[in-house]
C-alpha cells in the first residue's frame, strides 16, 4: 500500500512472520536511502527496525509498521510506527532497561531501539496494545 | 526456505551469509553447523558476514550460540568480514559479541585459526626418546614387514 502525504512517501507492511521482518529491514532501508541518511545512520535506523519488527511479531503478536520519508523543507528523515493490538507492555520502565526480557531474547531490543534513533516514543496500555514510534533525521 | 550453504576448506568449515537473513534461517545454521562439525570433525569454523548489512540483537545471540556450541565440539569459531558501520551499531546497541574472535577477512581468520591449531613442541632432546617408544617401534616393525610381503 502506497499513499502520498504532505511530507512525503509513506508505506504500510504487515507483520505477521519471519519473513516480514526481512521485508521490514528493507523498506526501512529504502527510505532511508532515499532521506540520504549516513551509511552509519542506516544501519542504526535499519537495526532499530529490525529489532522493533520483531518485538512486534513476537510480543505483540504481529501488526504493522508504517515508514514514512519525512521532508520539513528544514531537514530530512525517516520516521517509522510500529503497532500492534497485543497484550501491552505492563511496566514500561522494567521493559526499557537493558537486559530485561519477558521472553527468550537478550532484552535489548526497546532501550538498544532507542538509542539508536533520534526520537523515540512508546505508548502502551494493557489488553489493548502497543504502538512504537521513532525517527532518524538526516545530518 | 534457503539455508546458509557450510563449505569444508581443508580443516576449517567457511559459512558465508549473503542473504538478509530470516530468523528461522539463523536458527536452522545453528543447527546445521553443529552436526557439520561433528561430521567433518574439524576444528575451526570461519562465518564471514561481509554481506551483511546489519547484525541485530537476533543475530548477534545466534553468532554467540554458534560460538559456543562450537566450542563445546572442540571446534573454535572466528567471525570475519564485519562492516564498520555495523560494528558501530552493534556497540551502541549494547551488543558485545563476547566469546567471539573476529578477523578482518576470511584470510586473517584462517591465519587465526591456522596459529591457534598449532600442536605445542615437545622440547628438543625428547624427540629420539619419542620415536623409540614401545608402540612406534612395534609400528616400525610392522611397516618394515607388510614391505617385505609386498616385495
Amino acid at each position: 500500500m502506497t499513499a502520498s502525504t504532505g511530507t512525503g512517501r509513506l508505506q504500510c507492511q504487515s507483520i505477521t512472520g519471519d519473513e516480514d521482518v526481512v521485508r521490514v529491514r528493507q523498506l526501512v532501508r529504502a527510505h532511508a536511502v532515499g532521506a540520504k541518511l549516513s551509511l552509519v545512520d542506516q544501519t542504526k535506523l535499519v537495526t532499530a527496525a529490525s529489532e522493533l519488527a520483531r518485538n512486534t511479531l513476537v510480543h505483540g503478536g504481529g501488526g504493522q509498521a508504517t515508514v514514512e520519508t519525512i521532508d520539513t523543507g528544514i531537514r530530512r528523515g525517516v520516521r517509522i510506527v510500529f503497532s500492534d493490538e497485543g497484550p501491552g507492555i505492563p511496566d514500561v520502565a522494567l521493559a526499557m532497561t537493558d537486559g530485561y526480557t519477558s521472553g527468550a531474547g537478550l532484552g535489548l531490543g526497546l532501550g538498544g531501539a532507542r538509542r539508536l534513533v533520534d526520537e523515540f516514543d512508546l505508548e502502551t496500555a494493557p489488553g489493548v496494545g502497543t504502538t512504537v514510534s521513532v525517527t532518524k533525521w538526516a545530518r | 526456505m534457503d539455508r546458509v550453504p557450510i563449505l569444508k576448506f581443508g580443516e576449517v568449515l567457511l559459512v558465508t551469509i549473503q542473504v538478509d537473513m530470516q530468523d528461522q534461517m539463523a536458527v536452522q545454521l545453528q543447527s546445521d553447523l553443529g552436526q557439520r562439525i561433528v561430521d567433518t570433525g574439524c576444528h575451526g569454523v570461519i562465518i564471514d558476514i561481509t554481506g551483511l548489512d546489519i547484525v541485530d540483537s537476533f543475530v548477534g545471540r545466534t553468532l554467540s550460540t554458534i560460538a559456543a556450541i562450537s566450542r563445546v565440539l572442540d571446534a573454535e569459531t572466528v567471525v570475519v568480514g564485519m562492516r564498520p558501520a555495523v560494528a558501530i551499531t552493534l556497540v551502541e546497541l549494547g551488543l558485545s559479541l563476547s566469546g567471539i574472535r573476529t578477523a578482518m577477512n576470511v584470510e586473517r581468520g584462517m591465519e587465526l585459526l591456522a596459529a591457534s591449531a598449532e600442536p605445542v613442541a615437545p622440547p628438543e632432546d625428547s624427540d629420539d626418546a619419542l620415536l623409540r617408544t614401545p608402540y612406534s617401534m612395534a609400528r616400525m616393525a610392522c611397516a618394515e614387514n607388510e614391505l617385505e610381503i609386498q616385495k
